[in-house]
């Protein structure tokens, strides 16, 4: 498999083979084994998920917004989830919440932006010609595409899909007579998670293999630029952390369907009795959420990754505290895994336990702050360029802070009795994961959509775009502090029967529905500008940023085999911005110390002699002896 | 799986000057780090199933003689004794032979880990017939074990002649009958949940086997057809042999929860 791209490859590249078999239609871009072809594919599947997402979100704000409105102009759309009053149907108020979740979560911010980026930047950044395995790539795109076809068809049935939360809780979950979403909605949602996790395993362990395995002479791991670390770091979490999803959802399909007990005891539902004893549903919990919570940052930790790089590159500064970052990362990655019970504190667990995964819970906002004062030092008196790229991965920084403040309130085990499940829990992932992760996702898109398309974004429309975003963004989800705050519980599809949730707060509420609805159609303004960019945007130039990475040394539109000849060597760290004595303000990977003797630094000069040793380094046969 | 690509462009002249790219850290190859990293995410697969296993088993009672009475009898109040549940032998009726079986069982499979080892070493001699004989014998090791373990469940699953008389609440009444043999709902050996537990990851665990055996004819057919000689590298053989090692891995600490403790 990789042997085959990096034989084509060669046959490529061959100076003396100025043509080569031109691959077939259906291998070249639909079964397409190249990197980024597949990052592509990954791209556009993102987006027209996070349309798909972001607009159920939108259907259920109005009703949360608007209580008393007719929703008979979306009859059209999703027809008899409309009542006969003109009203949402309840039920599909939880379809709705339920398929926002996943959808976001899973087939956006996890393979939307891993997919894409992993997939983009990896050879590119490390200097490979492709993945390790393009055939493995190109199936865990499709084991993707799979997932979500199934994940789609559920949004047709006539019971509706999954809607017992995208945490799939059983009982709830387990039983198919407890909710209409429970029946061949949660059925195909297992399924489509299942074949999810494959997929993402499949592409894990081709990122890993591909960084440890494939990086180009001198590029050590200390050399690797930020945002490889990041996904390198957030394939060791997938990988991790989703078989054991795969476990619980494997028990559950088990519970659903062939009569055990895994998850269920002594329950009754509508007053018969059923039969199942023995089984625990908060063991369920500690499963899922030892995937859920190593997710948040499978969600996060490329967009930090995205945006290190971003923010040294448009400071023109190098990144501040590189170690520090990489320290930080493979700290909240550890974290990761032993803080998943702060999702379960009012399960009835055992407070003395609460309070250790609080303990812990708490530990992670320092590689947090970490992370969060490094790249504003990096800012700091930086000479900074504001391109679109630059301006959301400032408000990613912007809401990682205002986001993780109210993950301290959270991880305190004795305040979450009062904030648990209540709209103060939606404000604060909403802005520490979903939209910073997502404004990652769009500064990646904007930064590197020269590299993958050949053409530059409009700025003026990128510009607009991010303040709609983000003053959206704040907008919608500022005031739900204080609506979790009040106690307003989350997937409540009315709130009617409280006195103290009766008639307050809904001015509120219909505010931040608005907002929603304006954030939701300026993102609409990044999808024209996205085709409008794509046919007729500006040429882009080899390297339109001054960046130091090696993507920039390929040609504009990367070939197969991104590399024309032989694949730069590195000398360098990524980050070599405004260096003072050198004649730019940037100095990439590939240029050797010993071509820059007016900016080196003392022990840089030492390292000039060992430049003969890094370009004599293995003419390495690892591709011309198939293993 | 690599070798559809050697086959493909055999006629590439490399450049012997120009750098490929890659690094091996520890020379491992890439397809090998892989499986590497494959079954450390399968450890996490099967890690979860046997926690599933340990706390539902520890909130059921243990057999114990003073309360429970001797001699061991099976109850779905607590969970059962193996030594009981697991004594039958094929064509040896009525024997009580506790853990006999499952003994061997194991025994096959640790053995088919060992011919596996001798494959592996051969590849690496680049001995074809060695490699093909002691494949063999693993892709028998193999099936030998999924035959016995089709012969237990089958006998798990039938039961016992006199089977055993529960008492259940069903809807709210008393009731007692008759139990012969487990399936995912009812037990005669002890808890629902026991039987559930036991198909489900010896079933699990099965299945893998059933791959690893898959993955071992396909070896066993390429190497016969001269596929790794051409080739000049068997690192394939020694690649599934990870994977069989890791199954067997697995099955020692199943066996380990299920049969011993």
């Amino acid at each position: 498999m990789a042997t085959e791209s990096a034989v084509s490859t060669l046959s490529v590249h061959d100076a003396e083979h100025d043509h080569h078999e031109e691959l077939s239609f259906l291998r070249k871009y639909v079964f397409a084994e190249d990197h980024k072809t597949i990052a592509k594919q990954y791209l556009i599947s993102g987006i027209i998920w996070a349309i798909i997402g972001i607009s159920f979100s939108v259907i259920f704000r109005l009703q949360l917004g608007f209580p008393q409105l007719k929703l008979e102009f979306l009859r059209p759309l999703i027809g008899n989830w409309i009542d006969e009053t003109g009203k949402l149907s309840p039920d599909f108020y939880l379809a709705l919440v339920t398929m926002h979740g996943t959808i976001m979560v899973f087939f956006v911010l996890t393979a939307g932006l891993s997919g894409t980026f992993s997939n983009f930047l990896i050879p590119l950044q490390v200097g490979a010609r492709d993945m390790a395995s393009g055939f493995l790539n190109m199936l865990s795109y499709w084991f993707f595409f799979l997932a979500s076809m199934l994940m789609f068809v559920s949004l047709f049935l006539e019971t509706g899909p999954a809607a017992g939360g995208w945490v799939v809780y059983p009982p709830l979950s387990a039983l198919p007579q407890a909710h209409m979403g429970s029946q061949m909605g949660m059925t195909l949602w297992l399924s489509s998670m299942a074949l999810f996790i494959v997929s993402q395993l499949l592409g894990g362990i081709n990122y890993i293999t591909t960084v440890i395995n494939l990086r180009t002479r001198g590029m050590s791991f200390s050399k690797l630029p930020l945002t490889i670390w990041a996904f390198f770091l957030t394939a060791i979490l997938g990988l991790i952390s989703f078989p054991v999803l795969l476990s619980a959802a494997l028990l559950l399909i088990f519970d659903r369907s062939f009569g055990t007990s895994f998850f269920l005891s002594e329950i009754y539902v509508a007053g018969e009795a059923l039969p199942n004893v023995g089984g625990s549903p908060i063991l369920f919990q500690h499963l899922f959420w030892f995937l859920g919570h190593p997710e948040v940052y499978i969600v996060m930790l490329p967009a930090l990754g995205i945006t290190s790089e971003i923010i040294a590159t448009n400071s023109r500064k190098p990144i501040f505290g590189y170690r520090a970052m990489i320290a930080s990362m493979m700290g909240i990655a550890f974290l990761a895994f032993i803080v998943w019970a702060h999702h379960m504190f009012v399960t009835g667990m055992n407070p003395f336990l609460g309070s250790v995964f609080m303990f812990l819970t708490l530990i992670i906002a320092v590689p947090s702050a970490v992370k969060a004062f490094n790249y504003i030092t990096t800012l700091w008196r930086g000479n900074i360029r504001f391109t679109p790229a630059m301006l959301f991965s400032i408000g990613l920084v912007s809401f990682f802070i205002s986001g993780g403040v109210t993950g301290l309130i959270l991880g305190n085990s004795a305040l979450d009795i009062q904030l648990h499940d209540t709209y103060f829990v939606v404000a604060h992932f909403h802005l520490v994961m979903g939209a910073s992760s997502a404004f990652g996702l769009l500064a990646g898109v904007y930064h590197w959509f020269p590299k993958m398309f050949g053409r530059m974004m409009n700025e003026k429309m990128g510009y607009v775009h991010f303040w709609m975003t983000f003053i959206g963004i704040y907008c919608i989800f500022f005031p739900m502090h204080y609506i979790g705050i009040a106690g307003f519980p989350r997937r409540y599809y009315a709130f009617t029967s409280n006195d103290f949730t009766k008639n307050i707060f809904q001015d509120m509420n219909s505010f931040i529905s608005i907002m929603a609805v304006i954030t939701f159609s300026a993102q609409f303004l990044f999808l024209y500008n996205f085709v409008y960019s794509l046919i007729k945007g500006k040429k882009a130039t080899q390297n339109p940023w001054h960046s130091n990475t090696l993507e920039w040394t390929t040609p504009v539109v990367p070939g197969h085999g991104n590399w024309p000849g032989e694949i730069p060597a590195v000398y360098r760290w990524p980050y070599d911005y405004s260096k003072p004595g050198a004649k730019d303000d940037f100095i990439p990977q590939n240029v050797p110390y010993s071509a820059t003797p007016e900016s080196n630094l003392p022990h840089e000069n030492e390292l000039i002699s060992l430049e003969k040793a890094i370009e004599a380094q293995n003419y390495n046969d690892q591709f011309k002896q198939p293993h | 799986m690599a070798a559809t690509a050697a086959t493909t462009d055999e006629s590439v002249v490399f450049d012997k000057k120009a750098w490929m790219g890659g690094v091996e850290p520890m020379n491992a190859s890439y397809g090998k780090l892989m499986m590497w990293f494959f079954l450390i995410s399968d450890t996490f697969t099967f890690s979860a199933l046997l926690v599933t296993y340990g706390l539902i088993r520890y909130s059921y009672p243990a057999y114990s003689p003073e309360i429970n009475g001797v001699p061991f009898h099976f109850s779905n109040t607590y969970w059962p004794v193996p030594d009981h549940v697991f004594n039958a032998l094929p064509f040896l009726h009525g024997l009580n032979a506790p853990l006999i079986f499952v003994g061997l069982m194991t025994f096959i499979l640790i053995f088919s880990s060992v011919t596996m080892v001798l494959a592996v070493e051969a590849g690496h001699r680049r001995d074809r017939r060695d490699v093909e004989k002691y494949m063999l014998w693993t892709i028998l090791g193999g099936f030998a074990f999924l035959s016995s373990q089709a012969w237990e469940w089958s006998h798990f699953i039938h039961g016992t002649e006199e089977g055993s008389t529960i008492r259940e609440l069903v809807a709210g009444q008393w009731v007692q009958h008759t139990i012969f043999g487990a399936n995912l709902a009812e037990n005669q050996y002890g808890p629902p949940a026991f039987a559930d537990l036991f198909f489900f990851i010896t079933g699990f665990h099965g299945t893998h086997v059933f791959s690893g055996v898959l993955l071992n004819i396909l070896i066993f057919y390429r190497t016969s057809t001269g596929m790794y000689d051409r080739r000049g590298s068997y690192e394939m053989v020694e690649k599934v042999g990870l994977y069989w090692h890791f199954v067997d891995l697995v099955w020692v600490f199943v066996f380990t929860f299920f049969y011993l403790v």
